[in-house]
């Protein structure tokens, strides 16, 4: 008999998925999917809006990272205006905005939704698996995790205004800079996050090196890389330039000017998705599609930049022998290795005068068009605008992170699909090993569903018929 | 010994960009606090795939945009004493509700057919019986069911989701001071 599972939502991650997995008479894995099942269309209705809106309308795409859209739309205004060269107080205090972001988030994804898997086993409990069962059996483990994304969120609403959607920047700058009451106040307790910090590469190293026979083993496959570096290539995660590697660490593009993206990139449209499929245009949609995100930007930069990220990262390629690292669980290692650079970056900043600086605004020749690319948490964030003579915005194309990552999370569900569903008898622990895969993307589905959908994560396993044999979620 | 049982709370994200369910967590180590006092139930941070029998309080973040947005509403008003709105996607449908003055397929092809970077030699627009269906307009959750409070911001914020939440848990009135009386 042909089998159709289902898993709906998938839950612990942000915004809604689901998940569709075939199963032939004999128990294998035809077909096995993850649908994002929302659709917003920001690109159409942002359209006749003034341009200096967009920074604050474009981030509620997402509530998780807003400061990434907030972040890239300022900067695509900045060319638009002719502005791109901000003043450094603008420059670093939207970089602080950014490293706090990217800290919280980390924080957020590591402690709040993945160390229950981590902690109590891909098949634990389902009752304990999330962070309250994590605070009431390791309650130290769940306060660092809170006080971390705590102090990520205050620097955000030091810099923004709030702690989600605030307003803080603006096209050719910033509206405020950080005073040294705010500033002494981050440094009275930045080295008890230096620690944390620390602590927190420290665990999630161990736990990957203690499991690396099933993490080699689990969604664990080759991929072309992308991410940013600057000129250096050192990873630059709020400016830069665009490098490619493949599965080996050969460069396949790099120093691509951020303006020429679509020349590079394109996206493939499927019917049973609402979330595309990028891919890089010289390989082609089959051959040229990659992943992003904490684990290409670890592998793909030469260095961190920071001392203490620097020398974990060391450790981190060493695990492959200095080649790219393409196990689908190291994305929690490699993403607690950039929170610890975030953090010295974060330091660095605070001792930085210019943050009190006064310039805060430049202002440049109308050029009507503009690009821009950062790397949010969950990898790289395209923004092309074209704004008319009205100031209106004519045209947009936003292509988020977790859309990069489409087809690399539906390889990972078919491989763990295949390997944990395979002619078992299954059951909830199973699918979540599904979601497990999923989950070590940290996909954020409320931005990839901007334009495109929100998913909620339903897993269902059909038969080769196509009739639904079990559904995780949905009654 | 009659052990005393906690109530429940409830929580979903429809059509909006998870920035409620975000503020919700900015209570920061105060979550450990409100597990004290409640437990929760389904929530995009637990594993609980569906809405149990009886929550004292849900919390609905987003509007609908499709008609899976409509079913998951009416499953948590079914379970739900006390139904909340919580921001300004639920309460008026937000910033997804701009594209109700546009048709639906204009929407689509943007996105589908004439960005700078789609590849799609067969026109195809996503239709799999497996993604729900679009509605035409993105509507606000107590035009599909009824909503007993709501709480206006994008999103509200930490303190006020705070002191509804423990308001409510304590069968008090909700009265917020002027200054978390806030929209944006």
């Amino acid at each position: 008999m042909n089998t159709r599972v289902v898993i709906e939502p998938v839950t612990r991650v942000e915004g809604h998925g689901k998940v569709t997995i075939h199963l032939d008479d004999r128990g294998n894995v035809d077909q096995a999917r993850l649908h994002v099942v929302e659709f917003r269309g920001f690109e159409r209705f942002i359209q006749g809006r003034p341009y200096w809106e967009v920074p604050v309308l474009v981030q509620r795409l997402c509530g998780i990272c807003p400061v990434s859209h907030h972040l890239a739309a300022s900067k695509a205004m900045d060319y638009v205006i002719g502005a791109e060269k901000i003043t450094p107080t603008a420059e670093k205090i939207r970089r602080l905005m950014h490293y706090g972001q990217i800290y919280q988030s980390h924080a957020l994804h590591f402690f709040h939704l993945a160390s229950p898997d981590l902690l109590f086993g891909f098949d634990g409990e389902v009752a304990k698996r999330n962070v309250i069962g994590v605070a009431q059996e390791y309650p130290q483990l769940a306060t660092q995790g809170i006080m971390m994304r705590r102090y990520g969120q205050e620097i955000i609403e030091a810099t923004a205004g709030k702690r989600i959607h605030g307003t803080g920047s603006i096209p050719g700058g910033v509206n405020k800079n950080l005073s040294i009451e705010e500033r002494d106040h981050f440094l009275s307790s930045i080295d008890q996050q230096m620690e944390w910090s620390r602590s927190a590469v420290n665990i999630a190293r161990d736990y990957t090196l203690a499991h690396l026979e099933t993490a080699s083993q689990f969604a664990a496959f080759d991929s072309n890389h992308l991410g940013l570096v600057d000129e250096s290539g050192t990873l630059d995660l709020y400016d830069g330039k665009l490098k490619a590697i493949d599965a080996r660490g050969s460069i396949i593009f790099e120093k691509m000017n951020p303006q020429d993206y679509a020349g590079y990139i394109a996206e493939e449209v499927r019917s049973w998705s609402y979330m595309k499929f990028p891919f890089i245009r010289s390989l082609g949609p089959r051959k040229g599609w990659y992943r992003v995100g904490p684990l290409a930007r670890v592998n793909l930069c030469d260095r961190m930049g920071t001392p203490e990220a620097d020398a974990a990262r060391d450790e981190f390629m060493a695990v492959s022998g200095g080649m790219p690292n393409n196990l689908s669980l190291a994305y929690h290692w490699a993403r607690m290795i950039e929170l610890l650079h975030c953090i010295e970056q974060i330091r660095n900043l605070l001792n930085d005068p210019d943050l009190q600086g006064e310039d805060l605004v430049v202002k440049g020749e109308f050029r009507g068009e503009g690009v821009a690319i950062l790397e949010a948490p969950r990898g790289t964030l395209f923004h092309h605008y074209k704004v008319d003579e009205n100031d209106q915005v004519t045209m947009a194309n936003l292509i988020v992170s977790t859309t990069s990552n489409n087809e690399a999370m539906n390889r990972a569900v078919s491989d763990v699909a295949e390997k944990y569903l395979t002619g078992r008898e299954i059951n909830e622990g199973l699918l979540n090993h599904v979601e497990v895969a999923i989950r070590a993307y940290d996909p954020c589905l409320s931005c990839a569903t901007h334009s495109l959908g929100q998913m909620p994560l339903i897993i269902e396993l059909v038969d080769g018929h196509g009739s639904v044999i079990a559904r995780r979620k949905k009654a | 010994m009659i052990t005393k049982v906690k109530p429940r709370i409830a929580t979903t994200s429809l059509a909006g960009c998870f920035g409620c369910h975000m503020s919700l967590l900015d209570i920061d180590e105060r979550l450990l606090d409100l597990v004290e006092i409640a437990d929760f139930d389904r929530c995009p941070i637990d594993d609980i795939k569906e809405f149990h029998d009886h929550c004292t309080i849900g919390l609905v973040e987003g509007g609908c945009s499709n008609d899976e947005n409509v079913h998951v509403l009416q499953q948590i008003r079914q379970h739900c004493e006390i139904l909340v709105s919580v921001g300004e996607c639920a309460r008026t449908g937000g910033i997804p509700a701009l594209r109700n003055p546009i048709a639906l397929k204009e929407c689509l092809d943007e996105a589908y057919q004439s960005g700078p970077t789609v590849y799609n030699p067969s026109g195809t627009i996503p239709n799999d019986q497996e993604i729900p269906l679009l509605l035409n307009r993105v509507i606000p959750c107590h035009e599909v069911v009824k909503v007993d409070y709501h709480i206006m911001g994008c999103p509200p914020s930490a303190e006020t989701l705070w002191k509804v939440l423990t308001a409510l848990l304590s069968h008090e009135d909700v009265e917020l001071p002027y200054e978390l009386i806030k929209y944006d």
